[in-house]
């Protein structure tokens, strides 16, 4: 055989079991449990979960323990995984105004129905690394207290919205399809609906960057954080043959609901606007970037110019996907030499020919130089 | 001109009536009616916000009006209302039968492809694939705006302004058309570079027997361009007629606001 | 060199025949049948997430998926070549999830997944190639908008492709594309035949085996049913013309074969050999010779 890449197959081989054992690590350390990392890496798990489109915090820690920790690559496990499970049908929404809340803020109001409740986040920690953490001193408990599991916490977009002063963000009549970009290939331009389930998988750090560059002037939509919550949300299904929906169990939801300002047009009074993010799991600063990227991107609707990358649909619900992303940028290192062959052979050709042009020219000065 | 065309060369070219273009409740343009003929040169004058933009795009299908409608007679002679028209039509049209030169050269050319494709891009759209003929073809469209040849492999890039706008003149000239749409030709040019425009376009309507419609706020660009005028303020056709008549007679006090602004050489 | 069936591996047991689900299989199956209703048009379809990355090969390996049966024999191929790494992965994926046999000789597969390459040896009506594509938009790059570009095949406004041409003869006096070269298919839809080198190009036209591009990141389908006319884009006096090497295969002799060139040492020293393997091997067992004899790095002990 007479090809470089040739023995593929005893090579693969090999390749994958020394990745297995760089993965293990040094074995005298004890191998690290899914369990372990689901409670303590919370937040990773939460991110694979999200931009991995399934709500599986154990198969998320597999998915972490067998990428070494690369999220992305866990992502791509969970996504791979979860195309081949069988499909019963879609819930009923969920509603956060029913959240049993652990965390709820709102930048927007000091005070409002429902309070503000800091729950757990980094906010407000000084950022120094923590050797007690290091050396595994003991948690000290917080403090509790009880939540009845009925109370309904109003969100601020629906106070504001009690007062005329936001967009009506009206429920679609009840039979309305809602579309399910995993099920049909996304077309432009895509509405709401569609354009929410791409950020909400869509990469983080993306999100992140786009959603800064709004505030930095490029497309901007004068955000206000309503309210930031995270918590707990009941999961109903409707069941065809039963005729009542049964509850499937509870899932943890991050959510924001930003205020952005509007100067109204010829048609609509000036009022406030929304831009809205949703994660499942604990995803604060995704939640957050997606509600300014959702923003931006209805500016067509909101007949904005459009002038920015962020309100640019096609741009980003096509960039978002880091499962996607990673696949293509990482396919250069498949082998290309048939096309370099190909380029290689056409600019040896487009090289000879410049150079019998220059030296042509060149005979021709001297000629003249010698007259 | 051929004994086919002589029969038509009477009728109007493009009929517009009660062309009205709101913005939510705010008025664009309103119930904006002419005919224009074979060889005409219509120029369109107002302020800025008059609303003599707007009509060109209603007129160019570049913006759908509100209401009113804009029949154009096509080559096969039949009169075609272009909002019926389907949009493969249109944009035949645009790119063969019609021209459109904007104010900024930017939007009319590609900065990025040469001078010679510039203008050849229409051709190869209508089929053209012979690579020695279309560069010919170039070459001479160049020769006559006044672009030396060798800068037909140059990108507009490196081109001055006024080279860019004859660029876009050339660009849209090459595949012969009727009707030629331009949008303040002349803006942001030097004096100069304006007058040695103007005396280019004047020259290429009267041999190829262009029909024009030129939206200006220079009247002098008008008066020198022009057969016919169409006055615009605050969306509404204030005055109209032959260009001589209006600019030395204006009727309505607005038009001789408009003359009387003008600098007296 | 066909392997017998394989038990299949224990994963393929939760997973259906050839990994996706009927339902997705039959949805692909219509974009398949779009496709090839009107050659060279690209077909939306909802690309399932794959075990394998975007990019590497999804779009094919859906399309193999959605047509491949039992009866099947499957060559999988990239660079020409069977035995490149993404090609013995994609066929290991296979083999764990239908069992069916796989061939490394292009006479004997019923389907022929490729990267890259079309084969030397001229296909029959009883086989499929399955190409996998990366980017199916041919005017992707002249105009990278898909609400643009999708009307622009709508009307067939093609004349920026030629611009594109144009320029390239303008800068370095040839057409400077030298794989996914565009072509044009049954007189309408202009077509990226995927980073196959031009010299392929020839081959798809009127060929007797069905073509299938499936692109899985970009969720599109697009087909050339056989005998079907497919035209690289060119102008009359700068016509279309394919890759010419000034040596034949080293190896084997060939002649009018895609060639790759392999560096020998530092100092300049290279051969060209067949880039397909199978073709290469059968003109070798054929008793066939080229200039260096025996392969010089087979000599060394690469295999």
């Amino acid at each position: 055989m007479y090809v470089a890449v040739k023995g593929g197959e005893k090579a693969i081989r090999n390749a994958h079991k020394l990745m297995a054992r760089d993965r293990r690590g040094d074995t005298k350390v004890p191998s690290v449990s899914l369990k372990q990392l689901s409670e303590q890496l919370y937040l990773s798990v939460s991110r694979v979960m999200a931009e991995g489109s399934l709500y599986d915090a154990e198969l998320a820690a597999l998915g972490i323990k067998q990428s070494r920790g690369d999220l992305i690559e866990a992502a791509f496990l969970m996504r791979a995984y979860r195309t081949t499970l069988p499909r019963f049908g879609y819930s009923q929404p969920i509603d956060t105004a029913r959240m049993l809340i652990r965390r709820r803020i709102s930048a927007t109001y000091k005070d409002l129905p429902g309070g503000q409740l800091l729950g757990p986040t980094f906010d407000y920690t000084q950022r120094l690394l923590d050797f007690k953490l290091a050396a595994d001193a003991e948690v000290p408990s917080p403090e509790t207290q009880t939540f009845e599991k009925t109370e309904v916490v109003p969100r601020v977009t629906d106070l504001l919205n009690d007062e005329g002063l936001i967009e009506v963000d009206e429920a679609p009549a009840p039979d309305t399809p809602v579309g399910d970009l995993t099920r049909e290939p996304l077309t432009f331009p895509a509405a709401r609906d569609l354009r929410l389930q791409n950020l909400a998988r869509g990469d983080e750090g993306f999100l992140l960057a786009l959603g800064y560059s709004t505030q930095r002037g490029f497309g901007r939509t004068h955000p206000f954080a309503g309210e930031i919550r995270l918590g707990e949300v009941e999961l109903d299904f409707f069941m065809e043959e039963l005729g009542f929906e049964v509850p499937l169990g509870t899932m943890t939801v991050s959510e924001c609901q930003m205020i952005n300002q509007f100067k109204g047009s010829a048609t609509a009074p000036p009022q406030f606007t929304r831009g809205y993010g949703l994660v499942p799991g604990q995803g604060e600063r995704k939640v957050m970037a997606m509600a300014l990227v959702d923003r931006s991107l209805r500016a067509h609707e909101l007949g904005e110019e459009i002038d920015s990358p962020t309100q640019d649909q096609e741009f980003v619900l096509s960039h978002s996907d880091n499962v996607q992303a990673t696949g293509f940028v990482e396919h250069l290192k498949l082998p290309h030499y048939v096309d370099f062959q190909s380029e290689l052979e056409l600019i040896r050709k487009v090289r000879k020919e410049w150079q019998e042009k220059q030296d042509a020219a060149g005979q021709e000065l001297l000629g003249e130089a010698a007259q | 001109m051929s004994a086919v065309n002589q029969g038509t060369e009477d009728l109007p070219l493009l009929q517009v009536s009660n062309t009205t273009k709101l913005y939510g409740g705010r008025i664009g343009c309103k119930d904006v009616s002419f005919d224009l003929y074979p060889g005409e040169v219509l120029a369109i004058v107002g302020e800025s916000g008059s609303g003599k933009t707007t009509l060109l795009n209603c007129l160019a299908t570049r913006l759908t009006p509100t209401s009113g409608s804009v029949s154009y007679r096509n080559r096969m002679d039949q009169m075609r209302n272009l909002y019926e028209m389907s949009e493969a039509e249109r944009r035949m049209l645009m790119r063969t039968d019609w021209g459109f030169v904007h104010q900024h050269p930017a939007d009319g050319l590609r900065m990025t492809v040469s001078a010679g494709a510039n203008v050849g891009e229409r051709l190869m759209a209508v089929g053209a694939r012979n690579y020695g003929n279309i560069r010919d073809t170039a070459t001479d469209w160049l020769g006559r705006v006044e672009i030396a040849e060798d800068r037909i492999d140059d990108d507009p890039r490196a081109f001055s302004g006024g080279m860019r706008q004859r660029l876009q003149i050339a660009r849209n000239l090459v595949t012969s058309p009727r009707l030629i749409f331009m949008d303040e030709p002349t803006g942001g040019l030097d004096v100069s570079v304006q007058a040695r425009l103007l005396d280019l376009l004047r020259g290429l309507v009267a041999d190829l027997g262009l029909s024009v419609i030129i939206v200006t706020h220079d009247l002098a660009v008008a008066r020198l361009l022009s057969h016919r005028i169409l006055v615009m303020r605050h969306g509404h056709v204030i005055e109209s007629g032959l260009t001589d008549q209006v600019l030395d007679d204006p009727q309505q006090s607005y038009t001789q606001l408009l003359v009387s602004s003008i600098l007296q050489p | 060199m066909t392997q017998t069936a394989k038990t299949q591996d224990i994963s393929s047991q939760h997973y259906n025949f050839a990994y996706l689900d009927e339902q997705t299989k039959r949805m692909i199956r219509r974009a398949i049948l779009k496709g090839i209703a009107v050659p060279g048009y690209q077909v939306p379809f909802a690309a399932r997430e794959m075990p394998m990355p975007y990019g590497w090969g999804t779009g094919g390996v859906q399309v193999t998926a959605a047509v491949i049966g039992k009866q099947d024999c499957l060559k999988m191929i990239d660079q020409g070549s069977d035995d490149t790494t993404n090609a013995v992965a994609l066929r290991t994926f296979f083999v764990k999830t239908t069992g069916v046999e796989t061939t490394t000789k292009t006479k004997e597969a019923s389907i022929i997944q490729t990267r890259h390459r079309i084969p030397e040896e001229a296909l029959t009506e009883n086989q499929v190639l399955v190409y996998q594509v990366p980017i199916p938009e041919p005017l992707r790059f002249l105009e990278p908008r898909e609400t643009e570009t999708r009307k622009m095949h709508a009307l067939e406004e093609y004349g920026l492709m030629h611009v594109k041409l144009y320029e390239d003869i303008a800068k370095y006096g040839h057409i400077a594309t030298a794989y996914a070269y565009p072509v044009m298919v049954q007189d309408r839809y202009v077509m990226d035949p995927s980073p196959t080198p031009k010299f392929d190009n020839p081959k798809m036209d009127q060929m007797e085996a069905l073509q299938l591009f499936g692109a899985g990141r970009e969720k599109r389908i697009y087909a050339i049913p056989p005998h079907t006319k497919v035209v690289s884009l060119d102008f009359e006096d700068h016509p279309f013309e394919v890759n010419q090497f000034e040596e034949p295969c080293a190896i084997c002799g060939a002649e009018g074969a895609y060639l790759d060139e392999v560096i020998l040492d530092d100092h300049g020293k290279r051969m060209f050999v067949c880039s397909d393997s199978d073709f290469c091997e059968d003109r070798r067992a054929a008793g066939h010779v080229g200039h260096l004899g025996t392969n010089p790095l087979e000599a060394e002990g690469n295999d």
